[in-house]
């Protein structure tokens, strides 16, 4: 039997940092359309993951395949050439620029006449205003500095905006982390508009609460090696937030807890 | 050009709130200094009332002569200063400059063009290795450009020594081709004695005004010197835009060595040396944050402007002429205030 190949897949990937075995025989695999959740504490694994699918770090060992030929980047551009783009948590703006300079950021639209170029910047507040809204995404003034934007809205520009130069393949990097209850769900509900475009998502998070609404696919890490793959329907809400937090740690912490309040 | 398609109707956003011309005003970077320009000029208008400082063009052109000489070079290190670097070797560049077109013009004997050529060809190479140096040890540009500095400043002095046995280089106008030269850098243009640079100034901070504003490069310097990791993770070459910076200041400084040198035949060993804070202070008066990311050069412009009134207002308002320094300090100091409330401005604004 032949089935489509997955487009990106990772294989029993490794990768060591000197003696320390950062990430050990993890697999997964993410389709158009779908999102896949990496679920894992602090010092799981999860940012080795996303610096070796977006080009930062390479694997040891396993394979990584993009349309099921394997590959191995050298570097964040090759990664983008694929369409993986890689949307981190506080790296993606500058906040003194104002939205469309940001969106347009290293692919600036341009006008020229002989050898003088300049920015076509009627046509990138256009698009900027374009794309935001079919996102879904309310924006006031596009000259407006992105630093006077929440924290939500900042992830949600670069969510369009990967979106909008192609990405097949979207790796957020802890998006809602450091959001409220109510920036995250805005966050959320981009995820899963880029996901209903036809965009792949890799969605890092260690909430679970964050993961389990949007998510196709849990893949659990716990100190460098995968603790399983769950497709959505194999797992609840309740499991995957025990199995997250550690099921057994948690319990002996419980009962620690117990004793000292005896 | 026309508009192909018709643009979408805009809602319009209920927390768009109406903001009036003043506020919407008071973000920019620029107009601070812009006021301040004029306040200036407002006030030597009275206090140096006695020389008709608000009529008489002769005292304008003694102003603009001397704004020019700052604001020239006060573009590319405004440019610098968005982008996140700082270049204290751009005063001394120009006595560098200078004394390098009178050693080829008076004891290697060549043609003035091709000896400014080799010149500004010189200054693009300094700007380089400031550059270069700076991107690749990841010092602060601070350290790196007052090693220049001051290197620069030992060659120029035992340099001009060994050369004339003086500490200036002159006869410069003995060069071939050193009236055409002249006219093109360092002639007057009226009667009252306007000085060519002065367009020169104009000119510079128009290109420079344009190439921040409208330009892929432009985007570049900003985005370089407001979040330089932010930048390269969306392919901003950021190492590259930051060397040309530093070439086009030491460029432009070398371009005003030659302006000087032409303009006064002669070429002093200190000649610029001080030069490099009157510039940072232009720049922040005009709007450029110290930390990069922000700022503007018509701002830098007014600033030079401003600089270039108090120099010689101090003068016309027959004040002690020490008092310069103070004022130039407390010009800075107001700026700097100044930005603080844009800066917050900007980042609230809704």
């Amino acid at each position: 039997m032949n089935t489509p190949p997955h487009l990106l897949e990772v294989e029993s990937i490794s990768k060591r940092y000197g003696n320390i075995i950062a990430l050990n025989d993890v697999s997964t695999h993410v389709d158009a359309g779908e999102v896949t959740c990496i679920l894992g504490d602090n010092g799981a694994g999860k940012s080795t993951l996303i610096k070796i699918l977006s080009g930062v770090h390479q694997h040891d060992d396993g394979r990584l395949l993009v349309d099921g030929e394997d590959v191995r980047f050298s570097s964040p551009r090759d990664a983008r050439a694929k369409g993986i783009a890689t949307v981190y948590q506080d790296l993606a703006m500058v906040p003194l620029l104002s939205i469309w300079r940001n969106f347009f950021l290293g692919a600036e639209p341009r006008k020229r006449i002989g050898p003088l170029e300049w920015l076509d910047s009627a046509q990138a507040k256009q698009i900027v205003r374009r794309e935001l809204s079919e996102m879904g995404i309310a924006i006031r003034d596009p000259d407006q500095p992105v630093g006077t934007l929440s924290g939500g809205e900042r992830q949600s520009v670069a969510i369009a905006r990967a979106v909008y130069f192609g990405a097949r393949v979207l790796i957020l990097d802890e998006p809602t982390s450091a959001l409220g209850v109510k920036q995250a769900g805005v966050v959320l509900r981009y995820v899963l508009q880029a996901r209903d475009r036809g965009v792949a998502v890799i969605f890092i998070t260690h909430n679970p609460h964050h993961a389990f609404p949007v998510g196709d696919r849990f893949v659990l890490l716990n100190r460098g090696q995968s603790l399983g793959s769950y497709a959505k329907g194999e797992i609840d809400q309740q499991e995957l937030t025990r199995l997250m937090a550690g099921g057994r740690e948690l319990a002996e912490l419980e009962h620690e807890l117990a004793q000292i309040q005896r | 050009m026309a508009q192909t398609a018709a643009p979408p109707a805009r809602e319009r956003d209920e927390r768009l709130v109406q903001i009036g011309v003043l506020k919407r005003m008071l973000t920019r970077p620029d107009i601070g200094a812009f006021l301040g320009a004029v306040g200036v000029f407002l006030a030597f208008g009275y206090f140096a009332r006695g020389v008709n400082w608000l009529g008489d063009p002769a005292i304008a052109a003694g102003w603009t002569d001397q704004a020019a000489q700052y604001g020239i070079v006060a573009v590319p290190v405004a440019l610098l200063m968005i982008g996140g670097e700082f270049d204290l070797s751009a005063g001394v560049m120009i006595g560098s400059s200078g004394l390098l077109l009178g050693y080829l013009a008076t004891h290697a004997h060549m043609n003035i063009w091709p000896a400014i050529a080799l010149v500004l060809l010189f200054g693009l190479l300094v700007g380089l290795l400031n550059g270069y140096t700076v991107v690749r040890t990841r010092l602060p540009s601070f350290i790196v450009t007052l090693a220049t500095f001051f290197v620069l400043q030992g060659v120029n002095a035992a340099g001009t020594l060994k050369l004339t046995g003086t500490t200036a280089i002159q006869d410069i106008d003995s060069a071939d081709g050193f009236a055409s030269a002249r006219h093109l850098f360092a002639t007057d243009l009226t009667q009252y004695a306007f000085k060519v640079k002065v367009l020169w100034w104009i000119g510079l901070t128009l290109v420079g005004a344009w190439i921040l504003a409208k330009t892929r490069f432009g985007n570049w310097i900003y985005s370089a010197g407001g979040d330089p990791n932010a930048a390269r993770n969306v392919g901003v070459p950021v190492a590259r835009t930051k060397i040309l910076l530093f070439m086009m200041t030491s460029g432009t400084a070398a371009l005003m060595g030659v302006i000087e040198a032409l303009e006064l035949r002669s070429m002093q060993a200190k000649e610029g040396i001080g030069l490099e804070f009157i510039f940072i202070i232009c720049a922040v008066v005009g709007g450029c944050l110290l930390t990069g990311g922000f700022g503007s050069v018509i701002g830098a412009f007014f600033g030079a402007a401003m600089l270039g009134m108090v120099q010689l207002g101090i003068v016309d308002a027959q004040w002690d002429s020490n008092w310069t320094y103070t004022f130039q300090g407390a010009i800075l100091f107001a700026a700097v205030l100044l930005n603080l409330f844009v800066r917050n401005r900007a980042q609230k604004t809704r």
